[in-house]
């Protein structure tokens, strides 16, 4: 927060009131950037954020596709596997008139690798970072890493001198409630300047004229007024009064009001998630149903009669509102891995499931808990309630136990949910990201997220030498072989791929990028 | 005289620990923090360290010792969603939400007064009637759904006050004030309308009442056998007499505006206190939680002291009750 005099704010605000209104970009979404040190937070609206001020060396476009950013070519290194040679981008300045060398990123690698900083998880493979000279990197690995670039196109470089001098060289203490100068001011090579923020109220920023890509991208946006609204009435009133122009987090309900609104459209594309549930098969006894004495999760043949009972289809138009791709994997489609045909593998057969269950045992049915959250994902309770419908016509009553998402996840971390909704982002778009967190027998640092109970050493094995196999075509096989084990098992009931929406005043022209990152860059203005 | 303050100061602070007690005890209800403040990717060790590191592994009772110490020393703690110091956030909030009480206040006293005595007055005629009708959906609707109801006709349809946010402020010695700007003044109309419509409604009925019980009074007829204008009676001599409940309850009605601005801040997108509060339980932020509902009860328990001393004060007798 700048402090400013009366008379400082009044002159402020007139020369930003002057700057013609067609250029600036009035942006709100639901929530703001908890902090804008680089490495302080790996959260979305977070590095939102950050990705208009800072660069990281390589970015998605808005397809999902890698496009360089500070760094121009990236390749295995030809001598050594375990290394990664990156090529730097020359003439590149910091907004402070610093200029951008191989120093700043092995400065910001390490910073990144410190303990405070919560992307160090992301680039824990990483043993050294070397500068070959000014405008060469090399990473070096604990092994071959043949995705190592897919992780780091949220990983921000900073420059050395700046952080050095204003004491923020450390990544800032944020459970400790340490505040840093980067906290609150940014100084990155990115197209956007920081002008002013105020922590869920408002961020300003402007455009950075000296930026390296000035030519090469659009950058028609001048000038970024970013508010957060967190109601979602709220939020479409101002897209509707005209007070923003360009929205996110939109509320499926008020999409077709906003595209028929004059003036407003809508635009969407499947984004980077996928909603399913989970069923736990790995214990004895369940604690949340009326069977005594057995699991009948345990068994596939009932975990595939749930799955043949829900009705995705109908989930999709009456849930959904038709803002949903019914899925039959628990993989975005674009990820590494995802195939049409397993995508499509879901169906719904009453009668089917039904034999399934009696063949199992369990004709009459049993019941069980649905935990579900009800704060997390789009119309989140709704779904769940949609399949508790579902389920009880092949005879599984279930009880619906919705919550808000603070006492949700929880329950799956620490496996005291039997049957539960989880919704996934895959920021790898790498297959191997989804199968340590939700494949992988739960251990501490791995399978964190499964609560399923499954834990096969075999596939375990598998999973941990995707890490480094750098023969690609094997290393394919072998995700395909993994994801055939999770589709026979029945391992997840898969539900849908999450659509984005995004809305916006009908001269902002910007696709819709699946990780629900605007880069303002992209942006055209008419 | 003392040894009465001395007792009621003394209960005040056996409520105020109780509140805080009850409350600490529901935190744990409100969810896990961690899950909310470490990304996806984070491992039980990291899950560990943090909850260790937070005193969350303590027993509630233990952490609400803890805010008690830090608290008396001027320290609320940290804020697990901002990382920063909970004392500097609500201090940053508070103007907004003050200038908000504020102006909502006001209109409620203003206009609820005024409507109060015009239709005490003119009890029969049609105004009073539409008057008094109206007032009741003020007293019946909700406040979210006013306050939706006011964008859609103000902001949507005819654009006239913004829907959201404050407008632009201007800081003078780290107050923020929305008073002196065009936007800051537009954006205050919607809330503050909003936020004060149910006092004022409140505030108009019991004018009305008092004022309709006292103008029957004896000494009103005798004004009128005088011949004294109506001008006069009405408002020297019979709101005169309405205002002492009329005032006991503006008082007590005043905290409750800035309690009960949550709703209002937050379909506004107003960025005081309330809406911070909002913010905090979502994200089980527990020491803006802790913070904010202190601050809250030592304002109604100040309140009640005040005008238990102030009755004391009034009437003799209630010092041996007590």
């Amino acid at each position: 927060m700048t402090k400013f005099t009366g008379l400082l704010a009044l002159a402020a605000l007139m020369s930003t009131t002057s700057l013609a209104s067609a250029e600036t970009l009035r942006w709100a979404r639901a929530g703001d950037a908890l902090t804008l040190d680089p490495h302080a937070q790996n959260e979305g609206p977070s590095h939102t954020i950050r990705h208009q001020m800072y660069e990281p060396l390589i970015i998605r476009d808005t397809t999902g596709a890698f496009e360089p950013a500070l760094a121009t070519e990236w390749a295995p290194s030809e001598s050594d596997p375990n290394i990664w040679v990156f090529k730097l981008r020359e003439g590149v300045t910091f907004h402070g008139g610093e200029a951008f060398t191989a120093e700043d990123v092995v400065f910001s690698f390490e910073r990144a690798k410190t303990e405070n900083s919560d992307m160090k998880e992301l680039i824990n493979s990483i043993v050294e970072v070397r500068a070959v000279d000014d405008f060469t990197v090399e990473l070096v690995t604990d092994g071959p890493n043949p995705i190592l670039p897919s992780n780091l196109t949220n990983l921000f470089i900073l420059d050395k001198g700046w952080a050095e001098a204003n004491n923020t060289a450390n990544v800032q203490d944020f459970e400790g409630g340490e505040i840093t100068y980067a906290t609150t001011n940014a100084n990155g090579t990115g197209p956007y300047k920081l002008q002013s923020r105020e922590p869920d109220v408002k961020t300003v920023m402007v455009r950075n004229d000296d930026y390296w890509g000035r030519d090469q991208f659009p950058m028609e946006v001048s000038e970024i007024i970013y508010t957060p609204i967190q109601n979602p009435a709220t939020r479409i009133a101002a897209m509707l009064s005209g007070e923003i122009n360009f929205l996110q987090d939109m509320p499926v309900q008020d999409l077709e009001r906003v595209g028929n609104a004059d003036g407003l459209v809508v635009k969407k594309a499947p984004q980077n998630r996928v909603i399913f549930f989970g069923m736990n098969q790995g214990a004895a006894d369940l604690e949340a149903d009326n069977i005594d004495g057995a699991n009948p999760l345990a068994d596939a043949r009932v975990r595939k009669a749930m799955s043949m009972a829900i009705n995705r289809d109908a989930i999709q138009q009456v849930v959904m509102r038709g803002q949903s791709e019914p899925a039959g994997m628990i993989a975005p489609p674009f990820v590494n891995g995802w195939t049409a045909e397993m995508d499509a593998e879901s169906s719904t057969d009453m009668a089917q499931a039904k034999a399934l269950l009696a063949e199992a045992g369990y004709g009459d049915g049993f019941s069980i808990r649905l935990d579900c959250p009800n704060d997390r994902y789009i119309n989140d309770e709704a779904i769940c309630q949609a399949a508790v419908g579902m389920l009880g016509q092949v005879g599984i009553t279930v009880n619906l136990d919705a919550k808000p998402k603070a006492q949700h996840f929880p329950l799956i971390t620490e496996g005291k949910t039997d049957f539960y909704m989880l919704g996934w982002g895959v920021p790898t778009y790498d297959s191997e990201y989804i199968f340590n967190f939700l494949v992988h027998g739960r251990e501490s640092d791995i399978g964190t997220w499964n609560g399923t109970g499954f834990d096969n050493d075999e596939i375990d094995a598998k999973i941990k030498s995707l890490a480094s196999n750098t023969d690609l075509d094997s290393r394919n096989a072998d995700i395909a072989a993994i994801w055939r084990v999770v589709q026979d098992e029945t391992l997840y009931i898969p539900i849908h791929h999450q659509v984005l929406n995004w809305g916006m005043a009908e001269g902002v022209g910007i696709d819709v990028d699946p990780e629900d990152q605007p880069k303002v860059k992209y942006f055209t203005m008419k | 005289m003392f040894s009465f303050i001395a007792k009621r100061v003394g209960q005040s602070v056996l409520v105020l620990l109780i509140t805080g007690l009850v409350a600490f005890s529901m935190f744990t209800f409100v969810g896990d923090p961690i899950d909310n403040m470490l990304g996806q990717e984070r491992t039980m060790e990291d899950v560990e360290r943090l909850r260790q590191q937070l005193g969350l592994d303590k027993p509630f009772v233990v952490q609400y010792v803890r805010f008690l110490e830090q608290a008396v020393q001027g320290n609320f703690g940290i804020s697990y969603r901002q990382g920063r110091p909970v004392a500097e956030i609500l201090l940053e909030r508070a103007p907004a939400t003050l200038e908000l009480a504020a102006v909502s206040s006001i209109f409620a006293i203003v206009l609820g007064i005024g409507l109060g005595v015009f239709t005490a007055i003119r009890r029969d005629g049609v105004a009073a009637h539409v008057i008094m009708s109206a007032s009741l959906i003020g007293v019946s609707l909700p406040t979210f759904l006013i306050g939706i109801l006011l964008i859609y006709v103000f902001s949507v349809e005819l654009g006239w006050f913004p829907s959201f946010g404050r407008g632009e402020t201007v800081d003078i010695g780290g107050w923020s004030t929305g008073f002196l700007t065009v936007t800051g003044l537009k954006a205050l109309v919607l809330p503050s309308i909003t936020l004060g419509l149910y006092q004022m409604t409140l505030i108009m009925r019991l004018v009305r009442s008092e004022m309709l019980e006292v103008m029957r009074q004896d000494y009103i007829r005798f004004a009128k056998a005088r011949g004294l204008s109506n001008r006069v009676i009405n408002f020297r001599h019979a709101l005169k007499n309405t205002m002492v409940p009329v005032i006991t309850v503006i008082g007590l009605q005043l905290g409750s505006i800035i309690a009960f601005a949550i709703i209002t801040e937050t379909v506004f997108q107003w960025p005081g206190v309330g809406l911070l509060f909002i913010n905090a339980i979502q994200f089980v932020d527990i020491p803006v939680m802790a913070a904010y509902l202190m601050l809250i009860s030592v304002m109604f328990v100040a309140i009640n002291l005040l005008v238990d001393i102030l009755y004391a004060f009034i009437d003799p007798r209630l010092r041996g009750a007590a």
